[in-house]
């Protein structure tokens, strides 16, 4: 495992109105990590998450992807520099088939214009060629191939958030950050998540993952990341967030005085 | 319908035959109607200017999903610019302007010329198209542009008030400078020349045109024109659908927030989508001027856009063929009504009880409302791709999951 520093994020401070969402909050990921943020609900997680991924403006913070400073001003932005995300509540282009959905997260990699749709010149349909491959390949990737032609609605749960995750490799991200991809999930389900993660782990991806499973967590993590009440409460390996005191007094609430 | 498929991508065999067959019958058309009077032609004529309209239309509000009510805004842009570059319009212009700053109209005079000063300027079809084009498509970024953060209902609102701001300022924009002619609109638009033929017929012809030797009535031959306009539109609009652009465009209608996060420059995207849309609009308004040899701002009230939007949301938002169908019925319905209710009520009661534009207005909200409650995706909507066979149970299965 290679030490060197993919995402560098510190002194991120969030507020909407009079509630402090974040309040310095930062995190550092390797590159080739799965790398979990966790903690009690309304904690700030997708917040920060937001924030990261350019949905929401940060009052302050520095953000560093690949030793590169970047501008999470616009999530378009974000995309094309090599973070890309799913949602919390699955956000599919409910009525466009699979692969057509996954032809979508390639847009940000590829640059036909008018001009090529129009005419359909041999780069145009090269690149077309390409993107429907790609496409293609990353259905099979996520074990979903057999449903390409199908319309993203009409998938099962399971396999929309499968979709949602292809659409989001499409964009040949250095980081994949997803948010809370158990949620709703049974325990078969959670399972091949959880196969579906250390293969994409094993493809050389870096993957920063929202999820209230501790089980599935402390399993799979290289490290995690506690919030509480927008700060960073603890940061380790699994192992030693598991002894935390102030993990376990965040999740259990603290003995009575 | 169900003999007729326009669907490349997955029927390509089928779906050319279709469309040969679909040619075939528009070609012979004219010929056949002709001899029932030249007024069924010029039905049609009318009929796929809107189609054309409706076509340009659907890419913003079918593809991109952006609800836009004042459209029509870009086919008076069109059919303006036409009035104001090919009749002797341009001369009115420069002689207010000489009267209001002589300074200016004499140096414009001068860089013109005396011919335009008094003949006005008139271009050739070939140079108000692509104008109309571009200017429209301008028009269509320049009123997007302010639009961008808005959604739904807003949007509809806001380009509502566009519509209507275009159509005050045509009214209204012959004082100081004579730019529109105010009211009273503009006349004698120059009838469009195709390799030097005009389309209107010479002087004396008694408006016949005479192609290769071959005598065909004005109409006729405008209707080729147009028939070739509309082929255009419909090619270049499906092979938008179908590239990265196309698929940009329907993520943003799906979900603009994920389609951001995929990495989609929505700005850029939807400013795109709206010039597209507009071009299409300002070319068919270029036609349509020349057609009528007059454009006033009467034809550009709200009630069109509404039409248009109509006749897109009837025949199937977003499907091709089905906006085809939608502008078709719609733009002919009420020609027809014209020519066939008020003489058969004549027939039948001695007098006409309802008069043919009531009726229209009628059958109108008859039929969406009727569309709305039968088949809200429209008369033609976009054909499924693979479903479960049962939907409702692949819909009972997500709520379980989720549950």
């Amino acid at each position: 495992m290679s030490s060197e520093i993919l995402l560098d994020i510190a002194g991120v401070n969030k507020r909407f109105g009079g509630l402090q969402a974040l309040t310095d909050v930062g995190i550092r990921i390797a590159r080739g990590q799965i790398v979990g943020l966790i903690g009690p609900n309304g904690a700030g997680k997708t917040t920060f998450f937001n924030v990261i991924t350019g949905l929401y403006q940060p009052d302050s913070g520095t953000f560093q992807l690949g030793g590169k400073p970047y501008s999470p001003s616009a999530p378009h932005e974000v995309a094309k520099a090599g973070i890309a995300r799913t949602f919390q509540n699955i956000r599919l282009f409910g009525e466009m088939s699979a692969l057509e959905n996954v032809m979508v997260g390639r847009h940000v990699r590829t640059r036909q214009g008018v001009f090529g749709a129009i005419f359909r010149h041999k780069a145009a349909r090269l690149e077309e060629a390409a993107i429907r491959a790609r496409a293609q390949e990353l259905l099979d990737f996520v074990g979903i191939g057999q449903f390409a032609q199908r319309t993203a609605k009409y998938l099962s749960y399971g396999d929309q958030r499968r979709l949602e995750i292809a659409r989001a490799l499409a964009t040949d991200p250095q980081l994949l950050a997803l948010d809370e991809p158990a949620a709703g999930m049974n325990a078969t389900e959670k399972l091949a998540l959880r196969e579906l993660l250390v293969k994409i782990k094993n493809e050389g991806k870096t993957v920063l993952l929202i999820e209230h499973d501790v089980k599935l967590m402390m399993g799979l993590c290289d490290r995690i990341t506690v919030l509480e009440y927008g700060k960073q409460i603890a940061e380790g390996l699994p192992s030693e967030i598991q002894k935390n005191e102030a993990v376990i007094k965040a999740y259990l609430g603290g003995a009575h005085e | 319908m169900a003999l007729l498929t326009f669907d490349l991508q997955h029927k390509p065999r089928q779906a050319r035959i279709s469309m040969a067959a679909v040619l075939a019958l528009m070609l012979v058309f004219p010929f056949v109607a002709s001899q029932f009077g030249n007024s069924w032609v010029r039905i049609i004529d009318i009929a796929l200017l809107y189609i054309m309209l409706a076509l340009g239309l659907n890419i913003v509000v079918g593809f991109a999903g952006l609800l836009d009510l004042g459209y029509i805004a870009f086919f008076a842009v069109g059919a303006y610019l036409v009035g104001l570059f090919a009749s002797p319009q341009f001369a009115a212009l420069l002689e207010s302007l000489i009267y209001y700053s002589p300074t200016l109209g004499e140096w414009l005079v001068a860089l013109f010329g005396p011919e335009i000063q008094q003949k006005g300027i008139h271009l050739s079809v070939w140079a108000v198209v692509p104008l109309a084009a571009l200017v429209a498509g301008l028009a269509g970024a320049l009123l997007g542009a302010p639009t961008l953060k808005l959604r739904g209902d807003y949007l509809a609102i806001v380009t509502l008030g566009f519509g209507e701001i275009i159509r005050i300022f045509m009214n209204n924009l012959n004082d100081p400078i004579n730019f529109t002619n105010g009211p009273q609109g503009i006349n004698m638009i120059d009838p469009i020349r195709v390799f030097g033929v005009s389309l209107a017929g010479e002087q004396g012809s008694g408006g016949m045109v005479d192609i290769g030797g071959y005598a065909m009535p004005s109409v006729n031959a405008y209707y080729f024109l147009f028939l070739f306009l509309c082929i255009a539109t419909i090619f270049i609009t499906s092979r938008l659908q179908h590239s990265r652009l196309g698929r940009a465009w329907v993520a943003i209608r799906e979900d603009e927030i994920a389609a951001k996060a995929m990495g989609i420059n929505t700005r850029n995207v939807k400013l795109l989508a709206f010039a597209m849309g507009a071009s299409f609009g300002g070319v068919a308004g270029a036609m349509f001027g020349a057609f009528q040899g007059f454009v006033s701002p009467e034809s550009f009230s709200l009630t069109e856009s509404i039409a248009v939007l109509a006749m897109v949301v009837l025949g199937g938002i977003g499907h091709i063929p089905g906006v085809v169908l939608g502008g078709m019925l719609l733009a002919a319905l009420p020609e027809v009504l014209r020519h066939v209710v008020e003489p058969a009520q004549q027939a039948l009661f001695g007098t006409v009880i309802i008069e043919a534009e009531v009726l229209r207005q009628l059958l109108y909200g008859l039929a969406l409302v009727l569309i709305m409650l039968v088949n809200p995706a429209g008369l033609w909507p976009s054909p499924n791709r693979e479903e479960r066979p049962n939907a409702a149970l692949a819909h009972d299965e997500q709520e379980g999951a989720k549950a």
